[in-house]
């Protein structure tokens, strides 16, 4: 059938068929294999070595036999009741960071958490992560931390610091100086109420909030609008027409894990819905939301607020000049009461008209819910800029950074600086020396989140509790602690100060609210008199916007427009390795930043890229100028580049110094609130030098193969579900038709399966691509870092990788519509991992059977029986096989990259369960064997079947949009047995699971090698006419 | 030619030989294993209401009283903790013992005068607390004391090497040393028997054929030829024998020393403190479990903390400069650091509780007579070898678990064997090695 016949394309290399791409193509591994760096005559090992490395061997061997080495087995002194050495202990808690907040559960072993779960108790995130929070267990033991307190920059003790800072602080307040508690928002009542004491004591103090990427454009819009500065609840799962301007809300904006959860239940087709929601996304540069919309209009910044009001209008019947905004006007007035509009502007006279559209269709009390207010952002811009003010002019005497940042991430980071030397008092409490704790006279370092008590309530009434789940590894101290010893408040500790406030909410067990870890209640925290929003009474002043916005949106020249990427966001995780080597979704690149340019403005400025490599740009933005790589970037809005937040670190620490430009500074001022956006003053110089991004994009491409992706529209999958799909036929003189599946024939007897049958399906609809899989999978099975240079050498070692897809319909020979097509693709994301092939390519290649088939279905891979002849990898369809060319743990080499296994510290977060492989091995995904193995066992001792959810795989665990469902596909009730409607046959002696999902696919499926992994057609809610098909 | 009739015989008869021997010890394997079979006796009757009787409440009992209770007290002799027979007659009354059982320590806070004489008694120990046990549980287990009370010393005393007696019968060698050596004597002689018979007819062969005159000289050379040891070591064959045997013996010593790298059979290193498992887990019979708490639940069995040692040893032979050792590891904090004897290598993932809660695997089967050891050593090979053997002998315990009942009506369709261990996917790489 096959009416498909777009052009799928990774990168722009394979869209113009770069002679580079072509070479490197159909390779698994590439040529040049550098595996000798020390060599001095870089020729590599000759015979001499070899005679050594024999001599060598002989003798380690002979030694080894004469004796052992003596083991120590090192039992507790007094075993703590609840650790049973070999069993994992689950804690709920909470991650927080800033204002991200995200109920979680621990996995601990021996006292040490390893890995981060989705809690599905919440609410809020129903089990949901994102790469972020997944990632955090690493921030833990980093080597950068902090060991203890420091005075002048100079170890000390805490009695030492409480006294001196008790000191300075009374001496500051007994002469009537400002006291400034900075930081970013703060989602925890008791904190707030901690700090409340803290003001009772030094009455001149006062707490600044900023955030480092601020929605105080929200918070002002909706006290003009409601007469209270509050974030609403969002509910993407209630809208039908969904429309963003710029607002990222699957990747970074506000809380995107929720937001996620939510917008894919919107995503979901089966039998029983076939209706989905139509996203709009009106954006710069390609975000991982505009790449999941079904029609992406591609605008300048500077135009972007001009649409919301032209959207405003619209709505009215005053037609626009945007084709897109008529389009989703149209849609909107349509879904009435069942839409949504949100914009990523932080400009309150954009948001203010994005409440009046909000107004008119009757979202509020629907899809906006301003009666339960959100707490993740309560950053107060001008504020910060009035406590910048006051420092400068000496007014401020003692400044506290509760656990913020501001040197490096507050836009206004330099005239900090500079004001902070007026200041005679500054303290920190960050974990490690960064840029401002440098800066600072006394630093109180605090616990890490997962070493601490503490609560958060992400929204009026939904309260969750951070326990800790490991003793202090330093001499830290919870921040809260430290300030409650300097207010002298009468508590102990903390934690009796947490429990004591959670009476207030008629909580007095704290134990039975820790076993959810979750807890909602009218009651509140602090005794104030509860303000209640008089509910969807809009007051805007729209004329007034509207007017503002016509004024400041005057673009000239090329647009900048700032953005955060999925795994950096906005720097303070920066030293983290698994999220500098997490590609991002959408350009698929690692460990840098990069200016993103359109395809338009590279072919205009004759500039040319291969593999990654591009010239560098000096952007010069309002006198400010930084050194930065070019990446073109398809999709990328015309006139306009991007940059990255969260790079150019200058004191996190080992992984990130250095890594990509800080992109803060740009950060200007409009309307009162901060602007992430740049409309006019930017420059852009061409550079002769050259430098390449270390890309995975073009790693592993499938040639042109047809049926790896499939997909349809919406109207076309409600006239037949088999919509999109390819279904390879063979000519077979057996059957009346004359032809029969691919699949059908086959030269293997198949595998019968009498126990399990392991199987996963991945619904291609609502994956997002936002990688939190990629990161769980990290996490899980102890996979190696293996840094910018060998990411760029193609040996990155993911066992899960999301593939990104641009299509278009244009041929790659016609040069009119490739540049059109680079303008604004389509966008699929598709996760791949080993597909465990029934009838494996990759087993029959092993020359030492290191490869084999499990009775349920899994493809086993031994590290100790491999000899890393690679044959497996070349005979693999899916290019899922990660060669060790390295010896990754324990080596000097890696020693900064690869944190998690070069240091007794880092080492702590590895998965006892697997085992660290080994240079000269093969690796790849292994269905989180351990996982079942663990699940299985657990259910034979309890003397019953296990049950559908008992075991789940790292990936399919942390998906927030439930894309990816694993399971028995011999067990009747499970829900993968239920989603892809399973009926087992018996053909030609082959046993046979048959799959009777219309939309469900096998990648390659006219090779036959029946993997145990299936997708799920990829259906977009667009026009049929509009569809590039 | 006589040489070589004689050899061909004297390794025919080394074969019968050793075939008989085989057979005789089979035989007597059998013969022992027969041997241990003990059937439990009746309870008694006329028993205060409250403690039950029935076999069931009993058997109960009994096995939490072995895995909770043995090892401070016994029924019979006073060990930690008081004897236990007729406590429930001793004992204020039933409900006492049953808040004693759940936390000791409140009852003598109490003031009770019973229980603070008790903890006068026995040097101010307290007894461990069970506040799980439920009153029935206690009721069992007192059930269990009164059967054994009423059997009385002697009849108790002999039930228990009779229980401990299969599983030592097992362990092939059941030929005594003595029978061995006397076999092996007399191997010889009849061998040495044999070499002057032949011997003998040679002589008569060479002495008659000498006599006969119609003899060729070729004939005559023949019978008479000399031995000669120059000439019988230059020959073609001999070369050939003796550099096959060096060669195939060399051959053979190499592969078994690479074999054995890396196998520690037989290790047993000295221990920094010398705990003897032939007192603990013979003379006292504590159950394993007890110490290697995690052998049920964990990958793990877990070597015990000092504070499992302190639940006894707080009060048992405290003078002991060994037991010394653990006060000083608990005043100092500091952990015992004991040597590692079973060392798996860490590419393979090995389950306990998989072995011995699902498999039902006595912890023998591979640590040998652990209860015999004064210093443990190991026992099994702990090669892949080993495991795979033993997946492919081994019946998986099936029994009274849901888990496998389709496994084994599939198995059962097709096989009259027991489902083995290899036929449930036990051989397969990804059970261990991930």
């Amino acid at each position: 059938m096959s009416d498909n016949k777009k052009t799928y394309w990774k990168g722009i290399e394979q869209l113009s068929n770069d002679p580079e791409f072509i070479k490197n193509a159909d390779k698994e591994f590439p040529e040049f294999l550098p595996t000798e760096q020390n060599s001095e005559e870089g020729g590599g090992s000759n015979r001499r070595d070899f005679l050594k490395m024999m001599g060598f061997g002989i003798a380690a061997v002979s030694l080894a036999a004469c004796e052992a080495p003596i083991r120590k087995a090192i039992p507790y002194v007094n075993k703590p009741v609840d650790v049973d050495p070999g069993v994992p202990n689950y804690y709920a808690t909470t991650y927080v960071n800033g204002g991200d907040v995200c109920s979680i559960v621990v996995k601990t072993r021996e006292g040490r958490p390893i890995k981060i779960e989705g809690n599905k108790s919440s609410k809020i995130t129903q089990g949901a992560t994102n790469a972020q929070v997944q990632a955090s267990v690493l921030t833990l033991y980093d080597n950068e931390r902090l060991r203890g307190p420091k005075i002048a920059q100079k170890n000390a003790k805490w009695a030492d610091l409480d006294k001196e800072v008790i000191n300075k602080l009374n001496s500051v307040a007994a002469k009537g100086g400002q006291i400034k508690i900075v930081s970013n928002t703060i989602t925890s009542p008791t904190t707030l109420k901690v700090i409340e004491d803290f003001k009772a004591k030094y009455p001149t103090t006062e707490l600044v909030t900023y955030d480092a990427v601020s929605s105080d454009g929200i918070l002002k819009a909706n006290e003009e609008s409601f007469g209270q500065r509050v974030l609403p609840s969002y509910d993407f799962s209630k809208a039908d027409v969904i429309v963003s301007f710029g607002a990222d809300f699957l990747g970074t904006w506000i809380s995107p894990v929720e937001y996620t959860k939510q917008y894919s239940k919107t995503r979901k087709l089966g039998p029983d819905k076939k209706t989905m929601s139509r996203h709009y996304q009106f954006e710069s540069n390609l975000s991982l939301t505009g790449s999941n919309a079904d029609y992406r209009y591609p605008v300048k910044p500077s135009e972007s607020g001009k649409l919301v009001v032209e959207l405003y209008n619209a709505l009215g019947n005053k037609k626009s000049s945007n084709e897109g905004i008529n389009k989703a006007a149209a849609d909107l007035k349509k879904a009435r009461g069942k839409s949504l509009v949100v914009s990523g502007s932080n400009d309150p006279a954009v948001q203010v008209m994005v409440n009046a559209i909000n107004n008119l269709l009757g979202s509020y009390g629907k899809t906006v819910d301003i009666s339960t207010p959100s707490n993740y952002r309560k950053g107060d811009d001008s504020a910060m800029k009035r406590f910048v003010a006051d420092a400068k002019s000496g007014r401020v005497g003692a400044v506290i950074f509760y656990n913020c940042n501001p040197l490096y991430n507050y836009a206004g980071a330099a005239e900090l600086k500079e004001a902070l030397s007026k200041v005679s008092v500054k303290l920190s409490t960050a974990d490690r020396p960064d840029e401002t704790a440098i800066a600072s006279d006394y630093v109180a370092p605090d616990h890490h989140f997962l070493e601490s008590w503490n609560d958060a309530e992400p929204k009026k009434g939904s309260y969750t509790l951070t326990q800790p789940t490991i003793t202090p590894i330093f001499k830290t101290r919870q921040a809260q602690e430290s300030l409650m010893t300097w207010a002298g408040v009468a508590e102990p500790d903390y934690y009796t100060y947490l429990v004591n406030a959670w009476k207030a909410l008629g909580v007095n067990d704290i134990d039975e609210v820790l076993y959810e870890g979750v807890y909602e209640t009218s009651k509140s925290l602090t005794d104030a008199v509860e303000e209640t929003v008089s509910t969807t009474s809009f007051n805007g002043n729209i004329s007034a916007a509207s007017q503002k916005i016509a004024k400041n949106y005057k673009g000239s020249g090329v647009e900048l427009a700032i953005y955060q990427k999925v795994g950096i966001g906005d720097g303070s995780q920066a030293n983290n390795p698994w999220l500098q080597e997490l590609p991002d979704p959408v350009s698929k690149s690692t460990w840098d930043n990069y200016l993103t340019v359109s395809k338009k403005w590279a072919s205009d400025n004759d500039l040319s890229s291969s593999q990654g490599e591009c010239n560098k740009a000096k952007l010069t933005v309002n006198g400010k100028s930084v050194t930065v790589p070019i990446l073109i970037q398809p999709g990328q809005a015309e006139g306009t580049v991007g940059l990255a937040l969260g790079y150019g670190r200058t004191s996190a620490g080992k992984v990130a110094d250095g890594r990509g430009v800080d992109a803060y500074p740009f950060v200007n001022l409009l309307n009162g609130t901060n602007s992430y956006d740049v409309f006019s003053g930017v420059t852009i110089e061409i550079l002769p030098e050259r430098y390449q991004i270390a890309q995975t994009q073009m790693h592993q491409t499938y040639m042109g193969r047809e049926g790896v992706i499939q997909e349809s529209v919406l109207s076309e999958y409600q006239k037949d579900p088999f919509a999109g799909r390819y279904r390879p036929q063979i000519a077979d003189w057996r059957e009346e038709s004359g032809s029969t599946p691919a699949g059908a024939l086959s030269l293997w007897k198949g595998h019968e399966y009498n126990n399990h049958h392991w199987g996963m399906a991945i619904d291609l609809n609502s994956c997002t691509g936002c990688s939190a899989c990629v990161i769980s999978c990290h996490s899980e099975n102890n996979v190696p870092v293996v840094g910018r240079q060998e990411v760029i050498n193609k040996r990155d070692m993911h066992w899960m990788r999301i593939d990104r897809y641009y299509s278009s319909d244009a041929a790659p020979d016609d040069l009119k519509g490739l540049e059109e097509a680079a303008a604004n693709p389509e966008v699929t994301f598709q996760p791949m991992m080993c597909q465990h092939c029934n009838n494996a390519p990759c087993e029959t290649v092993c020359p030492v059977a290191a490869t084999s088939h499990s009775t349920e279905g899994l493809n086993q891979m031994v590290y100790n029986r491999c000899i890393g002849t690679r044959y497996c990898a070349n005979n693999c369809p899916y290019k899922v096989r990660r060669f060790n060319w390295f010896k990754y743990h324990d080596n000097g080499n890696f020693e900064n990259i690869n944190t998690a296994m070069n240091s007794d510290l880092g080492k702590m977060v590895l998965n006892p369960d697997v085992t660290v492989r080994s240079r000269g091995v093969m690796e790849k995904c292994s269905m989180c064997v351990q996982r079942i193995q663990y699940g299985k066992l657990e259910a034979k001792k309890e003397g019953r079947r296990p049950n559908d959810g008992d075991i789940n795989t790292a990936c399919a665990s942390a998906c927030p949009s439930d894309a990816i469902v694993f399971g028995d596909m011999k067990d009747e009730n499970s829900r993968i047995y239920q989603l892809l409607k399973i009926k087992d046959t018996e053909i030609d002696y082959i046993t046979e699971t048959e799959i009777h999902e219309p939309r469900a696919y096998h990648v390659l499926e006219e090779i036959g090698v029946k993997p145990n992994i299936t997708y799920l057609t990829k259906i977009r809610n667009k026009d049929l006419k509009d569809h590039k098909a | 030619m006589a040489q070589k009739i004689s050899l061909k015989s004297v390794f025919l008869a080394l074969v019968l030989l050793s075939s008989f021997l085989f057979s005789y010890s089979s035989q007597a394997q059998e013969a022992t294993e027969e041997a241990a079979t003990e059937a439990p006796a009746e309870g008694g009757s006329n028993a205060p209401s409250e403690v039950p009787t029935d076999e069931a409440r009993i058997s109960e009992g009994k096995s939490l009283f072995d895995s909770n209770c043995k090892t401070c007290h016994r029924v019979h002799e006073k060990l930690v903790g008081p004897a236990l027979k007729n406590v429930y007659n001793r004992a204020p009354s039933i409900d006492w013992i049953v808040n004693f059982v759940h936390n000791s320590s409140k009852v003598i806070a109490s003031g009770d005068d019973y229980a603070n004489k008790l903890y006068k008694e026995y040097n101010q120990t307290q007894m461990t607390a069970f506040p799980s046990f439920s009153k029935d549980e206690i009721l069992s287990i007192l059930g269990y004391i009164k059967q054994q009370t009423d059997k009385g010393p002697e009849v108790a005393a002999a039930a228990q090497p009779a229980a401990g007696a299969g599983d030592a019968a097992q362990s092939g060698s059941a030929i005594p040393e003595g029978y061995l050596n006397a076999i092996m004597i007399g191997l010889i002689v009849v061998l040495v028997l044999i070499l002057v018979v032949l011997l003998l007819i040679t002589t008569v062969l060479r002495k008659y054929l000498n006599q006969r005159t119609d003899l060729d000289e070729d004939d005559a050379e023949l019978v008479n030829a000399q031995f000669s040891l120059s000439s019988t070591v230059k020959s073609t064959p001999f070369i050939f024998i003796v550099t096959f045997l060096f060669a195939a013996i060399a051959f053979k010593v190499v592969i078994n020393n690479l074999f054995a790298v890396g196998i520690q059979q037989g290790y047993a290193p000295k221990q920094p403190i010398a705990f003897s498992h032939k007192i603990h887990a013979g003379q006292y019979e504590i159950d394993c479990n007890y110490c290697h708490t995690g052998v049920r639940k964990s990958r793990s069995a877990n070597i015990p903390s000092p504070n499992i040692c302190m639940n006894c040893h707080s009060a048992v032979k405290t003078e002991s400069p060994e037991i010394q050792k653990i006060y000083a590891a608990i005043e100092n904090d500091k952990p015992i650091e004991w040597v590692r004897i079973h060392n798996l290598p860490d590419l393979s993932y090995f389950n306990h509780s998989q072995h011995v809660k699902v498999g039902g695997i006595e912890c023998q089967t591979c640590h040998g007579e652990i209860q015999e050891m004064e210093v443990v050593h190991q026992e099994a090979l702990l090669t892949m070898g080993w495991c795979i053997d033993c997946h492919r002998k081994t019946d998986v315990n099936t029994k009274g678990n849901e888990y496998y009942d389709n496994l084994v009506e599939l198995h059962n369709a097709e096989s009259k064997d027991a489902l083995k261990v290899e036929n449930i996917g036990g051989l397969e790489c990804a059970k261990c090695h991930y």
